[in-house]
């Protein structure tokens, strides 16, 4: 518990070096596009048009979302002190997807059903699904009290949804493209109304976050302990779940089911020396941002000007790392350092 | 006397004749597939499943629809086939309904994995994959082939091949030429000069942004069509609601000058499916086409209506 371990020297090192790869990476990404390598220099408007209304909200979108889910990421690990947890493990992916598996599924049934379905939108819908399946964990788990009771009635919405979703899309074939492009991530049509979303959800979910860091701390001890050190366990846990919900939502509504970033960011971080969860969190935003901003970049890069799904990507590059970490660092995944292997996050 | 046997001689070889000729309708017809098996069917097959619905839509064409016992969800054309058994789609078709209907012969996909399990049960399958527009030619040729009516679908292709003809000669000037972008998906997904579509397109003279080494059907990156601005772009009624709205495509020429056809469901139905209304599908991008040389196109006056079920 160092009050000051937030702005110790050496997190501000990290988070300085974080925040400029994220710079480079934006300029980066201005520069990649549907023909691989094209800088801006060559001017004229249609270039203008493209770096201004295309590339740019999509890279800063990018950026944002890989920060949102790694975000969630780092509160799912610490709240429930699992090294598997990620932003999805309370159903919100099933609950997004079926959310707009729905949306498509109606639209075409009548036209009023066609008119509220455009109204709502994909991202309306994602983001509904998305809440609606965390609530209903919720109601199912009873409340928030029993972190295993949680993940298990996570699993159960997360199953059960997914098959809802696959159902529909199942009767409808011809739904099927559009959900393959949701299920796989795609940061294509990002534009400007999306950023200030997530810029919106990003700061919320950062203030709730890093104003509930000191009891992932306290959690790390364990839930008894927690609770003796005065943590008002239950509110805080309500809290952060919201937290972790808005933040997923907002990123899953504006990019689809993106893999492994949530999962990956928060360990990439604890690889690098303890930390206290306050600075876990910000430097896991950090660290998601430029994961998924790099492997944006790649997917209109490698085969432009066709694109790979991001999705694709980031579980290519998530899961490798993954892997890596693991082998290297037997003790952290083998049990060795015992408790549910909470024990990097201290 | 000897001209009543001449007669007699006469009549007998006549029947002959058609007794042979009978034999001949009842002989054995083998034909290779798409998936390079050799499939005998003992004579023109008179009860048929199809799975595939230009199949369905080929079958009927040639004048057998009667024939056909059993169809896919996906088949919906002549409206006739609506009634008929649905037999789910290629992934999950009943195979029990599908026995039960006792037909001599099954037609469908090459990809559908139902193929073994059919065979297995004993039923004669023949796997015809219609793509492109010599696929079409090819498929109408096999599908004459196993109706026994080998003249009348050459004349069918001369036909279909003529009216798309005729559709590209009779656009004025100003539509040839025209850059198109067709879209098959929100993904994007666009349809490109390899495709299906795409073929259609260059008949008509049209420039289709997307090249050829592209692939029959791209997931883009939005920027390449900003970057192509095509002066038409052609779309389904699902996928056009929130087109104009994307980061970017507001300057896109078709956009901004209204050049943007918009498919009801019955129209795409059309258009998707490499089988013999493809001479309709000229005839509507030819319409699209000369409409976006005259001037904005009109977006369609109906309500978006697909009840799920249809191939859109």
């Amino acid at each position: 518990m160092r009050p000051s371990a937030l702005l110790s020297a050496r997190t501000a090192a990290q988070l300085t070096a974080l925040l400029a790869l994220g710079a480079a990476l934006l300029a980066l990404g201005l520069a990649i596009g549907s023909m691989g390598w094209s800088p801006w220099t060559d001017g004229g408007e249609t270039m203008r048009l493209i770096l201004w209304d295309i590339r740019a909200p999509r890279s800063i979108g990018a950026w944002l979302a890989g920060a949102l889910l790694a975000l969630a990421g780092a509160i799912a690990q610490g709240l429930f002190r699992n090294p598997l947890a990620d932003p999805y493990l309370l159903g919100c992916s099933a609950g997004a997807s079926l959310g707009v598996a729905a949306l498509l599924f109606v639209m075409g049934i009548s036209p009023a059903a066609a008119a509220l379905a455009l109204r709502v939108g994909m991202t309306g819908a994602a983001f509904v699904g998305a809440i609606g399946a965390v609530l209903l964990t919720l109601v199912l788990a009873r409340g928030v009290t029993q972190s295993l009771r949680l993940l298990l009635a996570g699993v159960v919405v997360g199953v059960v949804l997914g098959s809802g979703s696959a159902l529909l899309t199942l009767m409808n074939p011809d739904i099927l493209r559009a959900m393959q492009a949701f299920m796989l991530g795609s940061t294509g049509y990002v534009g400007w109304s999306a950023v200030q979303v997530m810029v919106v959800a990003m700061a919320l979910c950062l203030l709730v976050a890093l104003g509930c860091s000191r009891t992932l701390d306290a959690l790390t001890l364990g839930e008894d302990t927690a609770r003796s050190l005065g943590q008002r366990l239950t509110l805080i846990r309500l809290l952060l779940i919201a937290t972790l919900s808005l933040a997923t939502g907002a990123a899953v509504a504006q990019c689809g089911l993106i893999a492994f970033v949530g999962l990956v960011a928060p360990h990439l971080v604890r690889s690098w020396g303890p930390t206290t969860h306050g600075a876990l969190l910000l430097l896991s935003a950090l660290t998601g941002g430029a994961l998924l901003l790099a492997a944006d970049i790649a997917s209109r890069w490698v085969i432009a000007p066709q694109e790979l799904p991001v999705g694709i990507i980031t579980a290519l590059l998530g899961g490798s790392y993954l892997l890596w970490l693991m082998h290297r660092r037997k003790a952290h995944f083998g049990g060795g350092s015992g408790g549910a292997g909470g024990g990097g996050a201290r | 006397m000897t001209r009543r046997m001449t007669m007699t001689t006469m009549l007998l070889r006549a029947a002959a004749a058609a007794l042979f000729c009978a034999q001949a309708m009842a002989a054995p017809i083998t034909l290779k597939d798409d998936r390079g098996h050799t499939v005998t069917l003992p004579e023109v097959p008179k009860r048929i499943v199809s799975l595939l619905p230009s199949l369905t839509e080929t079958i009927c064409e040639l004048g057998d629809c009667a024939k056909v016992v059993g169809v896919d969800r996906f088949s919906n054309f002549p409206a006739t086939v609506q009634k008929l058994p649905k037999l789910g789609g290629l992934d999950d078709t009943s195979i029990e309904t599908l026995v039960a209907l006792k037909p001599d012969v099954v037609v469908l996909g090459v990809s559908a994995r139902v193929i073994d399990r059919l065979e297995g049960l004993g039923l004669k399958v023949v796997a015809l994959e219609p793509k492109s527009m010599s696929d079409v030619q090819r498929v109408l040729g096999k599908m004459g082939q196993i109706l026994g009516k080998d003249d009348d679908a050459r004349r069918l292709w001369n036909r279909i091949d003529g009216h798309i003809a005729q559709s590209a000669a009779t656009l004025p000037p100003g539509a040839r030429g025209l850059s198109v972008y067709y879209e098959v998906d929100a993904g994007p997904y666009g349809a490109g000069t390899a495709s299906f579509m795409g073929e259609i397109l260059t008949r008509l003279g049209a420039k289709n942004i997307i090249p050829a080494e592209l692939g029959p059907f791209p997931k883009l990156n939005p920027e390449f069509i900003v970057r192509a601005d095509p002066q038409v772009i052609m779309v389904g009624q699902r996928n056009a609601g929130g087109l104009p709205q994307r980061p970017g495509w507001q300057a896109i020429r078709a956009v901004k000058n209204q050049r943007l056809c918009v498919w009801i469901p019955s129209e795409s139905d059309v258009l998707v499916r490499p089988g013999p209304r493809m001479s309709e599908a000229a005839a509507l991008m030819a319409r699209c086409l000369r409409e976006a040389a005259a001037g904005p196109v009109a977006l369609p006056t109906v309500p978006f209506n697909a009840p799920p079920g249809g191939m859109r």
